[in-house]
């Protein structure tokens, strides 16, 4: 059973964000994080120093190992940051910070 | 204050933080509740997103009656605005102010203004007598919940001089909704730290790769956001927690290969004593196994994690069978595939307020009394905070400490008769939360696992090499000189994560470090905090009515 | 770090060296600072001259282990908001010139070659090759490891041990005596109580200060960067609460942010106020910190002597023991100038500098 029927879920209608310029569809109400695992994505940022990939580790905001840019904004925990229609995420590298 | 009334800050909408909310409430006192999700019930209670529609939450839960208890109380104190619920604020501080001053114009509630933080804000007329200041600054912040809106402008109309009184008051700050760009103040006479806990993961090989998550952290993503990480799983550490996460994952369509526990839970059986006095706990426990059993999880105990294998993500994790000595049995080692590894060793609290505060804190947890007061005046703490011991001792904790706030406030000693029920629950809870402690426990050589270039600290990369080259070449010997020496701590997560790790490898103590700074903060929101420039609204959000 | 550097060049100079600690390695002040080797906040005197002596000894030991130190020689870029201060900081610059600091003026134009983040509006600035940083925990350690010292750690000192005819013959501690003759009383902030255990008074106390820590960044502060006025909070006698930007970037990533200076005994609480001021300051001067996060602040707390000199040197009033204390903010700076000068004195040398302003003894009784 997939954890929406397990809960019932009538979720709301579907709304588009993009990824990386790729568009994809998210149920309301999750995450960023939430929405890039029902994507099939488990990572969205590299270290800074070993270019490692990391994505979710703690789930609650404690980690800030699920950092990612959200609207230009970079290093939003993607645990924490609910989305909304039309939110474009961008994978990071590094700091985060451009230059 | 002008009211009357005492006000309560209580950060932590968890069972803790609800408990002592009701509890104080109920006795007069007027209640502000922070917390950080976008809804009531920590991360016991932790609740599919509400756009998710979820008809049947209960599904993801147990003890779901006691949550319809806490849900309904705080409704019927919201509707009475006796309680004021503020969502989606994250404390970043709670700083002890100067004595409170008289005259407030402030109706009820701790104000949950963006200006009056500096501690004497409150008699600088701003709120005075027209009712407009605070109440609609509150209205402009994005996850305010409003509640009874009336109680502004009725005991805000009359001025009192301004002149210091009582014991001196705190003023909360809490950065604003997910953005985390705007902070706001919130003053109160007495503060109650329910801020839980978090979940413990000691490093071994492979850790960081995507797919490896906390325990805690995939039940948190199933519970808030139906969802899973992957098609197969492996459960693996040690506690009480990866049993509901295992037959959880697997409930929601998740092949669960194995669930991977280094002790023999049965030896909770020996403290036979405890258990006998905790019918619900056997039970609880018989269900898990039953469920266990319908999925088909094969339940693997005195085994451990050896390492997580991978590339650009997991594939597969290599377990082992523990000797008596909690040592890995050379030639016991066995590969499962999985796309999911979720481990935890037991439960963390947060303790990072309480420091700053001056708080003692009593090895990794914050140190209370009877009453669950902290050796600093006015500041007291229930729940996981004050040792992890689970949602129905946190219950327990959390009624104490409201019954005894309550009391206190009003400079009345709280009467014993009333806290009968809750203290002897306290006292049961606890010795069952030091039963499971004394079974549950990484095994002894856990680090064994840890080789030279394993990173354990995974914010700035340090591995198990640099910081023993650290301990045996550059004479470190505790936590903190090995983060001045490698940097281990020094990162984003500020030493959460990977600090019970750099203890084991020292062979020291664990001790928090002192985290002055609860969450990281804007240094623009920095330089404005507390002063009246606190009002001047962040990107993105509307003007506030002055 | 001071002690670290005496153990190094007193084992240099051949002689046996025991280091002793009531805490870990860079437990104190140390661990706290933010480990800049400055000249450009001295003015020409013998505390210039020990920074450039020190600053001399630092490059000579970098050659060795830059990189394990992290030690940077990037320069310091002192910045005047207001023509007035460009004036004032200009003429303070002339006179560190003749002292034989390098300084190069820089105009406004050229203010953002130099730090292209800088707010607008500046007067000017005045730029200080020879300002350098090192991390200052690191560098303790690596100085006290090349040492050879004997390094005894949480152990703490309980007893000055004087001979009958008064001189030091070593000292005593919660785990045992050492015998030497000579003690090196580098307790930095805690130096008036290792001082008191030998029956002398030396009045240095604690000054605090706050640190506010970034998120890792690109490099986009190149140089230590700080206002014009940090020379004269530096310089004051002040309790009051005093605050002047200085930031920086480090080889790791985060911004450091200081300098708050208040005298509040050993009190270790946060306070938002002074904290604020920093973040207030710091953005005022590199406006995209604003929207940068702080991650932690901690606090430390400067040994200061009332005339804001060390004491280094041996102490008359108690044969045998020496002090190397006091330095205030500077201490990692000058450290290693200071070292040298006890090296040279325990092996009985002329030492580089004149002692005299640095003498222990040279405080009334009252001022202690």
């Amino acid at each position: 059973m997939n954890p929406l029927d397990l809960v019932r879920a009538e979720p709301g209608p579907a709304f588009t964000v993009t990824l990386d310029g790729r568009d994809i569809e998210v149920l309301p109400g999750r995450t960023v994080a939430a929405a890039l695992w029902a994507e099939g994505v488990t990572s969205w940022r590299t270290t800074r120093d070993a270019g490692r990939p990391r994505g979710v580790f703690c789930g609650i905001g404690v980690c800030f190992d699920c950092l990612v840019t959200v609207n230009d904004r970079p290093n939003q925990r993607a645990c924490l940051v609910p989305l909304a229609p039309g939110d474009t995420i961008r994978t990071q590298e590094g700091t985060g910070h451009d230059d | 204050m002008t009211d009357g009334r005492h006000h309560l800050a209580v950060i932590g909408a968890g069972p803790a933080g609800l408990a002592a909310s009701l509890a104080a409430a109920a006795r007069g006192i007027h209640v502000t509740l922070i917390d950080s999700a976008a809804a009531a019930g920590g991360q016991f209670y932790r609740r599919p997103a509400s756009g998710l529609g979820a008809r049947r939450p209960r599904a993801l839960h147990h003890q779901w009656r006691t949550w319809e208890r806490l849900e309904r109380g705080l409704a019927e104190h919201l509707e009475a605005g006796t309680i004021r619920h503020l969502t989606d604020h994250h404390v970043w501080l709670v700083e002890r102010t100067e004595p409170t001053i008289a005259g407030a114009g402030v109706g009820a509630g701790a104000s949950a203004d963006a200006g009056d933080g500096d501690g004497d804000g409150d008699g600088d007329g701003d709120g005075d007598g027209d009712g407009d200041g605070d109440g609609e600054e509150a209205e402009a912040e994005p996850g305010a919940t409003r509640h009874g809106a009336t109680r502004h402008g009725a005991s805000a109309t009359h001025t009192v001089p301004a002149v210091p009184v009582g014991d001196p008051g705190f003023t909360v700050h809490a950065l604003l909704g997910p953005l985390q760009e705007r902070s706001v103040a919130v003053r109160a006479d007495a503060v109650l730290l329910a801020t839980g806990g978090y979940e413990k993961v000691l490093p071994f090989p492979g850790w960081t790769l995507p797919g490896v998550v906390t325990a805690g952290g995939a039940q948190a993503m199933l519970k808030g956001g139906l969802v899973v990480p992957g098609r197969t799983a492996v459960v693996v550490g040690t506690g009480p927690l990866l049993l509901p996460v295992a037959t959880g994952l697997a409930a929601a369509g998740v092949e669960v290969a194995a669930l991977v526990e280094s002790v023999d839970p049965r030896r909770l059986l020996r403290g036979a004593g405890t258990l006998a006095a905790q019918p619900g706990k056997v039970a609880e426990g018989a269900r898990y196994a039953a469920q266990l059993l319908r999925h088909r999880v094969p339940f693997i105990h005195l085994h451990t994690v050896v390492e997580a294998h991978g590339e650009e993500r997991l594939e597969a994790v290599t377990v082992a069978a523990l000797d008596p000595d909690g040592r890995v049995r050379p030639g016991t080692e066995r590969r499962i595939p999985c796309d999911t590894l979720a481990v935890g060793h037991g439960m963390i609290p947060h303790t990072d307020l309480a420091e700053a505060l001056g708080c003692r804190i009593d090895g990794s947890k914050v140190d209370v009394d009877e009453e669950q007061r902290t050796d600093v005046p006015g500041v007291w703490a229930a729940g996981e905070t004050t040792g992890i011991g689970g949602a129905a001792l946190s219950l327990a904790e959390g009624h104490l400490a409201g019954w005894s706030i309550a009391a206190r406030l009003s400079g009345a000693e709280p009467d014993a008769r009333a806290a009968t029920r809750a203290v002897k629950s306290r006292t049961r809870m606890r010795s069952f939360a030091a039963a499971l402690d004394a079974v549950y426990a990484p095994p002894a050589h856990w680090s064994d696992q840890v080789t030279d270039d394993t990173v354990v600290c995974r914010c700035e990369e340090v591995t198990g090499g640099r910081i023993r080259e650290a301990v045996a070449d550059l004479g470190a010997g505790d936590v903190r000189t090995v983060k001045l020496l490698t940097r281990a701590g020094m990162g984003w997560c500020q030493g959460r994560i990977c600090e019970p790790a750099v203890a084991g490898l020292v062979g020291c103590e664990q001790t928090p470090a002192r985290r002055l700074l609860a969450r990281p903060v804007p240094l623009g929101v920095l330089a404005r905090a507390g002063t009246d420039d606190d009002r001047t609204p962040g990107a993105g959000l509307p003007p506030i009515p002055r | 770090m001071v002690g670290a550097a005496c153990a190094l060049y007193a084992a240099r100079a051949g002689l046996a060296v025991a280091v002793v600690d009531r805490g870990p390695v860079a437990g104190g002040t140390t661990g706290a600072g933010e480990g800049n080797l400055l000249v450009s906040d001295k003015e020409p005197g013998p505390e210039l001259d020990l920074a450039l002596l020190s600053g001399r000894l630092w490059a000579d030991l970098a050659e060795e282990r830059a990189e394990a130190i992290e030690y940077e020689a990037k320069g310091g870029v002192v910045v005047a908001p207001t023509p007035e201060s460009l004036a004032a900081l200009e003429a303070f610059a002339a006179g560190q010139r003749t002292a034989g600091v390098l300084t190069e003026p820089v105009a406004t134009d050229q203010l953002h070659d130099l730090e292209p983040y800088l707010a607008p509006g500046l007067a000017g600035a005045v730029h200080y090759p020879q300002d350098t940083q090192v991390m200052p925990a690191l560098a303790a350690a690596h100085l006290l490891r090349a040492s050879g010292a004997r390094l005894l750690t949480g152990r703490t000192v309980t007893e000055v041990l004087r001979a009958r005819d008064g001189s030091v013959r070593g000292v005593r501690t919660d785990r045992g005596d050492l015998y030497a003759p000579a003690v090196v009383n580098a307790a930095g902030t805690w130096g008036a109580e290792v001082a008191s255990l030998a029956g002398v008074t030396l009045p240095v106390l604690p000054r605090r200060g706050f640190v506010l820590v970034t998120e890792p960044l690109p490099r986009r502060v190149r140089h230590k960067v700080y206002a014009a006025d940090y020379v004269a909070d530096v310089a004051s006698d002040s309790a009051a609460l005093q605050t002047s930007p200085v930031v920086e970037g480090t080889a790791a990533g985060p911004i450091l942010i200081g300098a708050s200076r208040e005298r509040v005994g050993f009190d270790r609480s946060f306070s938002l106020p002074v904290v604020r001021e920093l973040a207030e300051g710091a953005t005022r001067l590199f406006p995209f910190l604003s929207q940068v996060r702080a991650l932690r602040t901690y606090l430390g707390f400067r040994p200061y002597l009332p005339d804001h000199l060390p004491a280094i040197g041996p102490d008359p009033r108690a044969p045998g023991l020496f002090h190397a204390c006091g330095h205030e903010g500077a201490g990692i700076g000058l450290s290693t100038g200071t070292g040298q000068l006890i090296a040279q004195v325990l092996a009985g040398r002329t030492p580089d500098l004149d002692l005299a302003p640095f003498r222990p003894d040279r405080f009334s009784e009252e001022a202690a």
